[in-house]
């Protein structure tokens, strides 16, 4: 361990505060990234059922473009 | 059609129905390992490698700064690649390849930008100063944006991919020469005397970890761009019967 | 070439025809000029270190603001994909289209630089230089603006997208061109920045026909 102690750890220092913004910073688009990829995932796969059971229904063809 | 032929057959997977299930296969592998070398990265970053002689522990931005920037200039050479490659031979793939690939390389760009600017500060004491790489990395971030806003900018699903991969050629073949202008520029202008050459001799322990977190990089892009591609193919693919099932599967999963 | 001599005739005969838009492109590249020394404030030697910079940056926008009109008229009356069907080389007549883009937009633009290095204090020497630079950067501008301009043919917001997708691609043609200058001032001689702006019109001249003429295929079809 090369820490004496966790605030010793959190410091980083004296430049906590560069370190954490960084990582911090990373970490938040990162999971930003990932909850965007599954709304968009769920909200897609909502709205291409929602098509398709229309589609069904009228028998019509779909709208083309997305 | 022969049926008959039993051996591996890349072509094969170049249809998206028959890589969407692979995907999808590999993408939680690939989330697995990228957690996995993160934390182990994490560990030696922090735990592990000992204060830097002359930056301190500012220094530690280096295990995100230098995958981040690695990541997000390889993304782009592959983009190009799936690009170049969907132009030529015709896939659908390769270009939502490219086009799953374009958040996660911009993401890991501003990485670069936002790191590198809070590793300056302490260290060099600015910000942002006009060199050469972080110019460099600027504009690739532009490059990156450009393509992202043509390609949500078309409607038409085949313009969509032919048109970005044109852009992202173009993109490719000038980001050399804004390199070498940048280069040019900033060595006639002097104006920033700081050399952003790596500590000359980095420890051992710090090179691994940095490799380390490089490589979780490399892990996650896979696995978010797997992901990605695989809405984008349902997307795409929305008449053909094998879509509709996925897509019943997954409306009573949800 | 006689297609290229007659597009050519042809788009320099439109352009006349709409000289007002021309006027507003080089009304823009004056006013830009002229902004820079009431935000910057007027000191002479400050006026003469920015002069070079501030005029290629006016040159490069007022280009970008006559790209998107280069083939938005004949896409909308179906003239561009008549052209596409034609037997004439597709490269050759996209030459003339940009060749004619430069000649309305770029010359003028130089006829007037010199007044404007006037205005920033610059000696005879500069100016030459900067209008040189100019002359021989200016193509280059055209012909990879002609690729964005082919790209978001028709696109919602295309006119916000094509300088999104051009202007990263225009630094180092500025840092060259407003370079030229400095380096003349210094005393080590432009002539190394006119052979790089000389090479990338050749370069460009070989690759942006050619993407520009993908391009223009792929937003008609």
């Amino acid at each position: 361990m090369i820490w004496e102690s966790w605030s010793a750890f959190w410091e980083m220092g004296g430049s906590g505060p560069f370190v954490w913004a960084s990582y911090g910073v990373t970490a938040i688009l990162i999971i930003a990234e990932l909850l965007l990829l599954r709304s968009r995932r769920v909200s897609s796969t909502r709205k291409l059922n929602r098509l398709m059971r229309a589609g069904q229904a009228r028998k019509m063809p779909e709208v083309q473009g997305s | 059609m022969s049926t008959s032929e039993s051996r591996f057959n890349l072509y094969h997977y170049a249809a998206p129905q028959a890589f969407y299930p692979v995907a999808g296969k590999l993408a939680p592998i690939f989330a697995v390992i990228a957690a996995a070398l993160t934390l182990a990265g994490l560990w030696i970053g922090f735990f592990k490698a000992p204060t830097d002689a002359v930056q301190g522990e500012v220094y530690r931005i280096i295990f995100i700064h230098v995958p981040a920037a690695w990541m997000s200039m390889f993304v782009f050479l592959v983009m190009a690649f799936w690009s170049a490659v969907g132009l030529a031979m015709n896939t659908r793939l390769s270009a939502l390849m490219a086009q799953a690939l374009a958040p996660t390389g911009a993401m890991f760009c501003f990485v670069a930008l936002w790191t590198g600017a809070l590793w300056g500060r302490p260290t060099w004491g600015a910000y942002w100063v006009w060199d050469a790489r972080l110019t460099s990395q600027l504009l690739l971030l532009f490059l990156y944006l450009g393509y992202m806003a043509l390609v949500a900018a078309v409607d038409d699903p085949r313009r969509r991919d032919k048109a970005g991969a044109i852009l992202c050629l173009v993109g490719a073949v000038n980001v050399p020469i804004i390199y070498f202008s940048v280069k040019w520029w900033n060595t006639l202008h002097q104006g920033a005397s700081v050399s952003l050459t790596k500590a000359p001799s980095m420890a051992s322990i710090m090179l691994s970890g940095m490799l380390v977190m490089a490589l979780a990089a490399w892990a996650y892009t896979i696995a978010v761009a797997l992901y990605r591609v695989r809405v984008l193919i349902l997307e795409r693919e929305r008449h053909a019967d094998w879509v509709r099932g996925e897509l019943t599967r997954l409306g009573e999963a949800n | 070439m006689n297609a290229f001599a007659a597009i050519l005739r042809r788009d320099m005969l439109l352009a006349w025809r709409s000289r007002a838009d021309l006027l507003i492109s080089l009304a823009f590249f004056v006013i830009v000029g002229c902004l820079f020394p009431f935000g910057v404030g007027a000191e002479p030697n400050q006026l003469r270190a920015i002069g070079p910079g501030v005029l290629w940056v006016a040159a490069l926008l007022s280009c970008l603001l006559s790209l998107h009109r280069l083939f938005a008229q004949d896409y909308q009356d179906g003239t561009l994909e008549q052209m596409l069907l034609s037997p004439d080389p597709t490269v050759l007549w996209i030459l003339a289209k940009v060749l004619a883009h430069w000649l309305t937009t770029a010359v003028p633009l130089l006829l007037i630089t010199p007044l404007m290095a006037l205005m920033f204090d610059l000696e005879g020497g500069a100016i030459q230089v900067l209008t040189a630079s100019l002359a021989i950067g200016t193509p280059i501008l055209s012909l990879i603006g002609a690729v964005g301009a082919a790209l978001t043919l028709g696109l919602r917001g295309g006119g916000a997208l094509l300088a999104l997708l051009v202007l990263p691609l225009f630094v180092p043609v500025l840092i060259f061109g407003a370079g030229s200058v400095d380096a003349y001032l210094s005393g080590t001689g432009a002539s190394a920045h006119m052979l790089l702006l000389g090479g990338g019109v050749l370069g460009s001249l070989a690759l942006s026909p050619v993407a520009c003429a993908a391009a223009l295929r792929i937003s008609t079809e």
